[in-house]
């Protein structure tokens, strides 16, 4: 019998050998991959957010370089990283994301405060929530994500904190209601953690 | 020579109504329920998937001479499964705004099993341009449809039409974007999934209605071409 492609392609070990060679081939184009686009990668995510820090941030109440100012707080045997933004040198506001169930899955928002804990602005990081429904979360697509703007735990009582089907303040969604209060919980469990560790983000004594 | 622009010429006819992704071959039906809520999401991911089904397609038909049959659908699934996992990070890396828009569709690639499809219809029985040639037009085809699919749900859902078109094609494509009725509550259910199978099932009921149009007057008598 003679060795051509054709003959050799019914082979039971060539079977193998294409199978390994391909998964070889693939393994090492994604390593390569992942080689080149990382830092790339890794920089946009440090533009975005940058660009979010300023979003949750009016201008004016910080003047220093957000990212370069971190400190970890354990909260509930949870670490969460704080942006801490500086004015003069003096501690002006903060920054932290916290994340709450939506309807589908983990909804994520940064939630950017004064020194006072009044919410200067928030922002949805991440979510799933149904398209056309639970997205109005996004603030490209609604303006409802900024009626949090300027509230917090001292002029907003706590059950307030809530939809306004559950006899709070925020207004829900036609057809979604689980989405904004996943949302409202969010933020409010987001005050609640600033304000218990309120002294060792500003790092003054108490 | 015009033997092949003839033969090309079916292909697109083929992917674009004959033999239609969506509302022929009834392939794909995942990514086609999950993003036609609007008309610019059926547009992003009928556009990714068109990018990822031309390469794939000609890297088949490539290696096609070293593959076996006997394990040719693992070949495929990994060669395409790379494919889309390259695409991603590169997209992240250097288009990273467009990334954002199409970020969720990219993923769901993966699971489109109308480019397994062709790889195994198509592109391992055919040469590297006629392949691409048929991942362009069967990409186009399933743009069209999902475009479609999502401008009639949108439509009816929410009454805008290419919401958002211009974070996805940029500020120039603004136009594009229209709200048809003002002050309009929406029928949610047309978002939800049951509104995509309303709207899969009507849409499939037209073509079947312009397919015996136009077949009619060809036909006055029995011919071989009516079949």
């Amino acid at each position: 019998m003679q060795l051509t492609l054709e003959n050799l392609r019914e082979r039971i070990p060539y079977h193998g050998a294409l199978l390994g060679f391909f998964t070889l081939m693939t393994s090492a184009a994604l390593i390569g991959a992942n080689l080149v686009t990382l830092p790339a990668i890794e920089q946009a995510a440090r533009d975005d957010l940058k660009v979010s820090l300023l979003q949750v941030l009016p201008e004016g109440l910080a003047d220093n370089d957000l990212l370069a100012d971190t400190l970890s707080v354990v909260d509930q045997g949870v670490s969460r990283t704080v942006y801490r933004g500086r004015k003069a040198g003096a501690f002006s506001a903060a920054v932290f994301d916290y994340s709450a169930r939506g309807y589908a899955g983990e909804i994520k928002v940064l939630i950017g405060v004064d020194a006072a804990g009044t919410v200067m602005g928030v922002r949805v990081l991440k979510h799933a929530e149904t398209p056309g429904l639970g997205d109005k979360i996004e603030v490209a697509k609604a303006d409802w994500i900024r009626s949090f703007e300027k509230k917090s735990l001292e002029n907003l009582s706590l059950p307030r904190w809530a939809v306004k089907k559950d006899g709070g303040e925020f207004d829900q969604f036609a057809g979604a209601t689980i989405t904004p209060r996943a949302v409202v919980k969010a933020v409010k469990e987001g005050l609640q953690f600033y304000a218990a560790h309120r002294a060792e983000i500003s790092g003054e004594a108490k | 020579m015009s033997g092949q622009i003839q033969s090309f010429s079916k292909l697109f006819r083929d992917g674009l109504w004959d033999q239609n992704v969506v509302f022929a071959q009834l392939l794909a039906m995942c990514p086609t329920m999950a993003v036609t809520t609007s008309g610019t999401n059926g547009l992003g991911m009928g556009l990714a998937t068109t990018a990822v089904l031309v390469v794939s397609n000609m890297l088949i038909s490539a290696i096609r001479d070293f593959v076996s049959d006997q394990v040719r659908i693992p070949v495929f699934v990994v060669v395409i499964a790379t494919l889309v996992t390259l695409v991603d990070m590169s997209l992240n890396a250097w288009l990273h705004e467009l990334y954002k828009v199409l970020g969720l569709f990219i993923a769901l690639i993966v699971v489109n099993c109308a480019i397994l499809g062709r790889a195994e219809a198509f592109a391992f029985k055919n040469g590297v341009i006629a392949s691409a040639v048929d991942g362009l037009a069967m990409g186009l085809g399933f743009t069209l449809a999902l475009t479609t699919m999502g401008l009639v749900r949108e439509l009816i859902g929410s009454g805008t039409l290419f919401a958002q078109a211009s974070l996805l094609l940029g500020p120039a494509f603004s136009f594009l974007e229209v709200k048809v009725i003002p002050d309009y509550g929406g029928v949610l259910m047309m978002i939800l999934p049951p509104g995509g199978f309303l709207v899969l099932g009507g849409l499939l009921a037209v073509k079947r209605l312009i397919d015996q149009r136009v077949a009619k007057p060809a036909c006055p008598a029995p011919a071989a071409h009516c079949a």
